[in-house]
């Protein structure tokens, strides 16, 4: 048997809350942060709300010779990073050279400082873009940025499976941990809230173009009409369980388990989706049956079509409204890379609470999806949670966490 | 036209790359202290000297630029520029 991966460290970046205490407190309240777009003027655009992270100075956070050189998503994860570390105790100054790894997971890379080089490129001309645009447009900036802050010389990379890729870079963690290196960080922050990066979204077709913060982001709902983008994420410290015990880590949320990645068939074909699969062979991983998952953080994509897959699975899985189903996303939005990061975060902060906080906007799921979606707070006891995740074009990836024993 | 002194470079470097951390320290040794211990890489010397070229209309060199060690090194090959314009 491998020995157990562990989060002894989370820090949180989210419109819920600049760290994971607060994210979890508001995320509990059902406090969502879902209000029309205050970083670039939305009115040319049918879509005109976003998730975003409200109050945040770079400059209290970061030196200042960092400013220059990074994009708005960078800076977030960056001070996620510092949360994580501190979080777990953990200061990689006093370990071996190689002994912290980074991997992070990136949608778009940095495509608001990529969006304002580009505009001095075509307006004013080439001896006006940044040299560090050579780099901070880049999907790896956020784990190079990470790694050189505090100088980790363990093995790193990027995952680049839109929403899928915040599991994706755990398990890619994970892999680290199991093959011998102490620690790794994990996880994905993104946002690109500029306009570029906006019609990008926009161009998916998924993107709900509904005025009313309080119904533009409905999945499961008989009116869902697509997602809120958002900005944000979560990363967190992994070790093995028998280090974060050698070492006496302050607190352990939890082992990732299980952990299954798929690929779509292409459209047209009439095999099926594979989202079921993923989890099912997450399941398999970590060793627990249907029965012993005790709430599912669903990808929620808010795309009828999609609500559907997902529902079925759901259904196939564990019966028709056979286990608690939450999408605390409907608070934040969809956050890229950081969304399913970030709802690992909130999942592990309710096994360690007890409680499963609601979806919002969404009283009732259309009754064809037979699901229990878990609309207002629930006391629970936690031991198993479920995470899924699916990648615009095809990837689809699923967790599975489990509290401390 | 004017010749940049070490003042202007730092308050230049510190708008494009932010304030090294070894610039307090440096003090009166500043003008011959290494970018590397002033805490500013070979971008960030690039980063000035595309500012510099702007606002002097002079070319500087970027090989020229990344093999300055010192802000008296970038200073006397930019103000060699600005002799050349003027």
């Amino acid at each position: 048997m491998t020995a157990a991966t562990v989060v002894t460290g989370i820090g949180v970046m989210a419109p819920t809350g600049m760290d994971a205490g607060r994210h979890w407190a508001a995320t509990v309240r059902g406090d969502a942060a879902i209000g029309p777009i205050t970083r670039f003027d939305p009115e040319p655009y049918s879509s005109r709300l976003a998730g975003e992270i409200a109050g945040f100075e770079p400059g209290d956070h970061l030196p200042s010779r960092l400013l220059p050189q990074t994009d708005h998503m960078t800076r977030l994860a960056l001070v996620a990073a510092d949360e994580a570390l501190a979080d777990a105790g953990v200061e990689p100054s006093e370990l071996p050279e190689y002994a912290v790894g980074v991997v992070t997971a990136s949608t778009a890379g940095g495509f608001e400082f990529g969006h304002r080089e580009l505009e001095k490129l075509w307006s004013k001309g080439p001896e006006h873009v940044s040299a560090y645009q050579s780099f901070a447009w880049f999907y790896a900036v956020n784990t190079g940025q990470i790694s050189i802050r505090h100088g980790l010389r363990g093995p790193s990379g990027v995952l680049v499976t839109e929403q899928a890729g915040g599991l994706d870079s755990l398990a890619q963690a994970r892999r680290q941990v199991r093959g011998g290196i102490p620690f790794m960080i994990g996880g994905g922050v993104d946002g690109s809230p500029c306009p570029w990066g906006w019609v990008a979204q926009q161009s998916t077709g998924r993107v709900s173009t509904e005025q009313e913060p309080d119904r533009a982001y409905r999945p499961f709902h008989a009116g869902a009409t697509g997602h809120v983008p958002g900005e944000g994420g979560a990363l967190f410290v992994l070790e093995s369980a028998d280090g974060a015990r050698a070492r006496g880590a302050r607190t352990v949320y939890g082992e990732i388990s299980g952990y299954a990645a798929t690929f779509d068939p292409p459209p047209g074909t009439d095999r099926p989706p594979t989202l079921r699969r993923a989890a099912e062979l997450a399941l398999a991983d970590a060793g627990v049956t249907a029965r012993e998952v005790d709430v599912v953080f669903a990808d929620a994509a808010g795309v009828p079509e999609l609500d559907a897959i997902e529902a079925d699975a759901l259904r196939a899985l564990f019966g028709p409204s056979g286990v608690p189903v939450t999408a605390p996303k409907t608070m934040t939005g969809r956050l890229g890379a950081g969304g399913a990061a970030l709802d690992l975060a909130t999942a592990l902060l309710a096994i360690r609470h007890g409680v499963i906080p609601p979806t919002v906007n969404v009283p009732r799921p259309a009754p064809e999806y037979e699901l229990d979606l878990v609309s207002a707070p629930r006391r629970a006891r936690l031991s198993v949670a479920l995470v899924l995740a699916r990648g615009h074009g095809g990837f689809n990836a699923a967790m599975v966490v489990r509290g401390p024993r | 036209m004017t010749k940049l002194t070490v003042t202007e470079l730092m308050e230049i470097m510190r708008e494009c790359a932010g304030e090294g951390e070894g610039v307090a320290a440096a003090g009166d040794g500043l003008p011959d202290t290494t970018f590397e211990l002033l805490g500013y890489d070979s971008l960030a010397l690039l980063e000035t000297a595309a500012r510099i070229e702007r606002d002097y209309g002079v070319r500087l060199d970027d090989d020229q630029v990344t093999e300055s060690e010192t802000p008296r090194e970038l200073l006397s090959l930019v103000n060699g520029a600005v002799t050349e314009v003027a």
